[in-house]
């Protein structure tokens, strides 16, 4: 072929692929239209509201309240009266001078970009604002939502919400500078629920930069879709008197619905307000460095030695392991003595059998157990039984997260033979070196949480749900996650002697030597088993689990406080309040729940470290 | 060419091919709109302000039209061809004294300054290298089959590429790879301009896919190519299982039969399944029994073979961090529109905007306070996409395209050699630079920062091109006064 027709051919075959090219971006692809990086178009953002939070009775715990950002495009600002500016809105005419100047010196930089003049705005300025926004041209308001908190209790559930920073930006592609995200609590857990959906307004602008005309008639405008509501389970009232319980005190109150894993009430102390959660910005810094640490959630953040109601999970597992019988019996005289040691107990009459062991919460009986359970012979050699027997405490939701919707929940600490491999050398240890461990010391430690999840499951007879704060979450497998059943691996028959045992500790007559009295309601079955855990740095804490009704069980609830002294002292009597003010809608023992109230348990701490 | 003077003038005014000069002021008329258009604003609006660019580059167009007049009317072309050596060594001096006083702007050191203006030898080079390649080629007995003739020619153009990539002004010496066309119509195998295009999509392959794809491509279609030529097409049938035994290595790797191709990598296991294949086909050509279309396939392949193991050389070593960026970005490898692809994103979203019929002189929105940078020099096409729109864009493109084809046509007809490869060497660099600049701003080709001829702003540019173009407008009537005169 004619080597010219050729080359000119190829040229001409070049020169449609750049056609085409053209045909492609000009004609056929809109994208580039009404792309957002079009600067003839002014994307005006339309923020959505928040979804609300209400509790299980439909108290709003949070709420919006409407507040403005005053938006500013610096190409189109004319001169306006800056005094006049500066009044509306209560801002230092400085501070307006100075950003005035920078967008002068900067213009090439800035181009048709806009940027957040004002944050926050209330309405009662914006009002003032709306009537004269002529007179200041460039400058426009969007109306964003604050967060208001009407329910005065549960501060540190809801967390609080702040604008995306850099690190939160580059993980979420999503998100636009100046987009609200939740930072802590159940804002943070459902951001994706709560967030709502942003829309925009297109304005387009002539050439001569004018905009204010709306794009095609606002036919490709989206609207803002507001973010779902949440129902909490947390019961408003119940939420709001286990914090006025816990004033002055140092620990956390968490209070359980058995069948369905709902928390009704959980209380940290000393904790957030709602106030302080209003004002976070500015009450941030205070916060942080109180001693307290008011934003430390410990009832799913502290990993305390269960201490006694640890006893229950030792009792079940024995017999599920077919090592012990309700009618084993064991013998104590003030402790339990083996080969270099001794485990102290009180003064209590002996032999015992389990439901007796579990009223009086005897320390003997247990290390008999525990030491039962670690020479079972069907797992030999001891780290075998021991590891079986670690799994079998994992599967009660200790040891490991329970995955509720708390962001920051931890999983306590459950040691592995690994522990005592490097403490005492691969199969140099016995039961003996791990025996506090049958009373719920040493190396074991659950949140609070954990231990009223005990609670629900030793009520439910054998499983639990993961205990959640929030009733209505609108995915499936959020849904799905917060209804299943979890069985903890023990067979029904066994929780009778142990339920039988916290009753007695509750309800036996006084004198026969029940652990909690001081738990004890008029008309209401309690069952409940303290536990007073040793504390290496101070007075010892105070712990209490329990459940109630006997039967057909409405609330399982665990206090923990630290430094009070034994269970029996002040968690049981707490604990008890929780149960009253819940099952009855309110307090008989008037008196009783002014004294709780005023006692102040704070002043054995803090415990200064030496240095 | 015996007439008087003032006979000679009005002749030759006459002579000038009109097509050619038609097309260049149309297209520096436009350049020049446009130019105001990018840069416009109201402060400044009046179009001749020598403070702003559109008034700069009217001072360019001037003195561009003087050059040409003066090409035109007062030089000879006869003188040109033994003068090329010293215009061309002269050049070398330029473009290497630039290496080391020049001043460097965007990184590369190509710009001599005299007071606020800057001069870019590498801009007129084209035309020095234009014109001795012709010289060269154009020599009694020259024959591009002859390897000493074909060294020469091809060291004319070699020189200044290296000259120019010491500068960093990778994409100028790009510019040069389309004299290569020129090497075509005057002798060079199509197949070698098959093989280059052949080896820059396996370039391309292996960046995008992978070097295993790109062997298996490479493979079946060289096997294809000697089907169709070769006298033993059975051969083809053990090509295509193979190719397809190829695709399926890194699969077969993965189960426990095969577990034992993990020990190599799937392209060498490939080479080797294709080794039985090249010891035949060499030894059918050896024993001559293939056709040449066969020895060219076989070559090809060994060259793609080559170009796909030293694809990750070439990427890591010899292009520089910004241009290796600049393609993974054209890949769709990596994406980032605020960096490296925001020229081009900005630049699509302009031309894109302009839709059918474009949005009017002056009233582009997009192309307004630099949102493309190089809006005025390299990115002039936005300013056409978006003002004058789909209709403006194709018509541009055509006027290009006539005034490529035009100059192609009116060398060929000439029966003068020098004249007809001047006008092939003008026709390829007015062709790379066109295509390169036009599919650069529209995200078809990486970016490479070279001028769109007579439009964008810029006085080496300018001139040179017009030098470039005008030259062969004098060449041409040359011609046409010997086609009257005998």
């Amino acid at each position: 072929m004619d080597k010219k027709v050729l080359l000119i051919t190829g040229i001409i075959v070049v020169a449609l692929c750049l056609a085409a090219r053209m045909f492609w971006l000009q004609i056929i692809d809109d994208h580039y239209k009404v792309s957002a990086d079009n600067n003839a178009l002014l994307y005006q953002t339309q923020y959505p509201a928040r979804g609300e939070i209400k509790d299980r009775n439909g108290n709003i715990l949070v709420g919006n309240k409407t507040t403005y950002d005053i938006m500013v495009t610096p190409v189109d600002i004319e001169e306006f009266d800056t005094i006049d500016f500066c009044l509306t809105f209560h801002v230092d005419i400085n501070d307006v001078r100075k950003k005035l100047k920078y967008y002068r010196e900067n213009k090439r930089k800035i181009g048709y970009q806009t940027f957040t003049f004002i944050k926050q705005v209330p309405s009662s300025d914006y009002s003032h604002y709306a009537e004269k926004a002529y007179k200041f041209p460039g400058f426009y308001a969007i109306s964003r939502t604050a967060r208001v908190y009407p329910y005065e209790a549960g501060a540190s559930l809801y967390g609080y919400i702040n604008e995306a920073d850099s690190a939160y930006l580059a993980n979420n592609p999503e998100y636009r500078r100046g987009d609200y995200v939740g930072i802590t609590g159940i804002e943070r857990s459902y951001e994706d629920v709560l967030r709502g959906k942003k829309g925009y307004n297109i304005m387009v602008r002539d050439v001569h930069n004018r905009i204010r005309q709306s794009f095609k008639n606002g036919e490709y405008d989206v609207a803002a879709e507001p973010g779902k509501d949440l129902i909490a389970s947390i019961d408003g009232p119940l939420q709001q008197y286990g914090e006025w319980l816990m004033k002055d005190k140092v620990g956390s109150i968490v209070a359980i619905e058995p069948s369905t894993g709902e928390i009704l009430a959980i209380v940290s102390s000393p904790g957030l307000t709602v106030n302080d959660l209003s004002n976070i910005r500015k009450e941030y810094g205070r916060l942080a460095s109180d001693p307290y640490k008011p934003m430390f959630n410990r009832a799913v953040m502290s990993a305390y030695p269960p201490g006694s109601v640890f006893k229950t999970v030792n009792a079940l597992i024995g017999q599920q392991n077919g090592v012990i019988t309700p009618d084993t019996k064991f013998s104590c005289s003030r402790g339990f003595y083996y080969a270099g040691g001794k485990m102290g107990c009180h003064g209590h009459r002996s032999p015992l059998n389990l439901r007796e062991s579990i009223m009086m919460s005897c320390n003997a009986y247990y290390a008999n157990v525990f030491r039962a359970i670690m020479r079972d012979p069907n797992h030999q050699p001891i780290s075998d039984a021991f590891d079986h027997w670690k799994e079998q405490v994992q599967k009660f939701g200790i040891g490991v997260k329970l995955g509720s919707d708390f962001p920051s929940e931890l999983q306590g600490n459950l040691p592995s033979t690994k522990t005592y491999d490097k403490i005492h050398g691969k199969g140099k240890w016995s039961a003996f070196n791990i025996l506090s461990l049958a009373i719920g010391q040493g190396e074991v430690g659950a949140t609070p949480l954990q231990i009223a999840n005990l609670a629900a499951t030793i009520a439910n007879k054998g499983y639990y749900i993961i205990p959640h704060l929030i009733r209505n979450a609108p995915d499936s497998l959020r849904r799905a996650k917060y209804t299943e059943k979890h069985w903890v691996g023990i067979d029904q028959q066994h929780f009778d002697p142990v339920i039988e045992g916290m009753y007695l500790a509750v309800n036996a007559p006084p004198g026969a030597g029940g652990t909690s009295r001081r738990a004890y309601i008029d008309d209401i079955v309690v069952c409940g088993k303290t536990g007073t855990a040793q504390n290496p740095h101070g007075r010892d804490n105070s712990v209490f689990m329990c459940f109630a009704p006997r039967e057909n069980p409405k609330i399982a609830v665990c206090v923990y406080l630290e430094n009070s002294g034994a269970g029996g002292t002040w968690a049981a009597p707490v604990a008890s309040l929780i149960v009253e003010k819940y099952l009855r809608g309110e307090v008989k023992r008037t008196e009783f729940e002014q004294m709780v109230h005023s006692t102040n348990l704070k002043q054995y701490v803090p415990v200064k470290r030496k240095k | 060419m015996t007439g008087g003077m003032s006979y000679n003038s009005t002749r030759r005014a006459r002579k000038v091919d009109f097509g050619l000069l038609l097309s260049y002021l149309i297209l520096v008329v436009f350049g020049w709109l446009n130019i105001y258009s990018a840069v416009y604003s109201e402060e400044h609006s009046f179009i001749l302000d020598f403070s702003q660019r559109y008034g700069l580059q009217f001072i360019w167009v001037c003195i561009s039209l003087g050059v040409a007049i003066v090409l035109l009317y007062l030089i000879n072309p006869r003188n040109f061809p033994p003068l090329t050596p010293i215009f061309y060594v002269a050049m070398l001096v330029l473009l290497t004294a630039v290496i080391f006083l020049g001043k460097e702007v965007n990184g590369s050191r190509s710009w001599f300054f005299i007071g606020s203006f800057g001069l870019q030898p590498a801009e007129f080079s084209k035309i020095t290298t234009a014109l001795l390649l012709s010289y060269v080629m154009s020599q009694y007995g020259f024959s591009l089959s002859n390897r000493k003739d074909a060294l020469r020619a091809a060291l004319v153009v070699i020189v200044p590429i290296l000259l120019i990539l010491m500068e960093k002004e990778t994409g100028s010496a790009l510019v040069y790879v389309g004299l290569i066309l020129v090497f075509y119509m005057e002798g060079l195998a199509g197949w070698v301009i098959v093989l280059g295009l052949g080896l820059i999509a396996m370039f391309v392959i292996t960046i995008a896919l992978s070097p295993l794809t790109a062997l298996v491509c490479a493979f079946s279609v060289c096997c294809i190519i000697r089907f169709f030529t070769s006298r033993k097409p059975v051969w083809l049938l053990t090509a295509i299982p193979l190719a397809v035994l190829m695709c399926y290595i890194p699969t077969l790797s993965e189960t426990e039969t095969f577990g034992f191709l993990k020990a190599l990598k799937p392209e060498v296991w490939v080479l080797l399944l294709m080794l039985p294949h090249v010891f035949f086909w060499t030894r059918d050509i050896l024993a001559k029994r293939e056709t040449p279309s066969g020895k060219y396939a076989l070559i090809s392949l060994v060259a793609a073979v080559i170009m796909v193991f030293s694809v990750n050389i070439i990427f890591d070593k010899v292009l520089q961090p910004h241009q290796k960026a600049r393609i993974e970005n054209l890949l769709g490898i990596t994406e980032d529109l605020q960096g490296i692809g925001y020229n081009v994103h900005q630049s699509k979203i302009a031309i894109g905007s302009g839709g059918f019929t474009g949005k009017g002189f002056l009233n582009g929105t997009q192309t307004k306070y630099n949102f493309v940078p190089e809006q005025s020099t390299d990115f002039i096409f936005c300013t056409v996409g978006e003002e004058w729109g789909f209709l403006g864009s194709l018509l541009l493109l055509g006027v290009y395209i006539f005034l490529i084809t035009r100059i192609i046509h009116l060398a060929s007809k000439n029966t003068d050699a020098f004249t007809r490869i001047y006008g092939y060497c003008v026709a390829s660099i007015f062709l790379m630079h066109v295509v390169i600049n036009i599919g650069m701003t529209m995200g078809l080709l990486p970016v490479i920062g070279i001028p769109l001829p007579f439009l964008s702003y810029g006085g080496s540019g300018m001139m040179s091109f017009t030098i470039l173009l005008f030259i062969f407008i004098r060449l041409d009537m040359e011609r046409q006064n010997k086609d009257a005169d005998f």
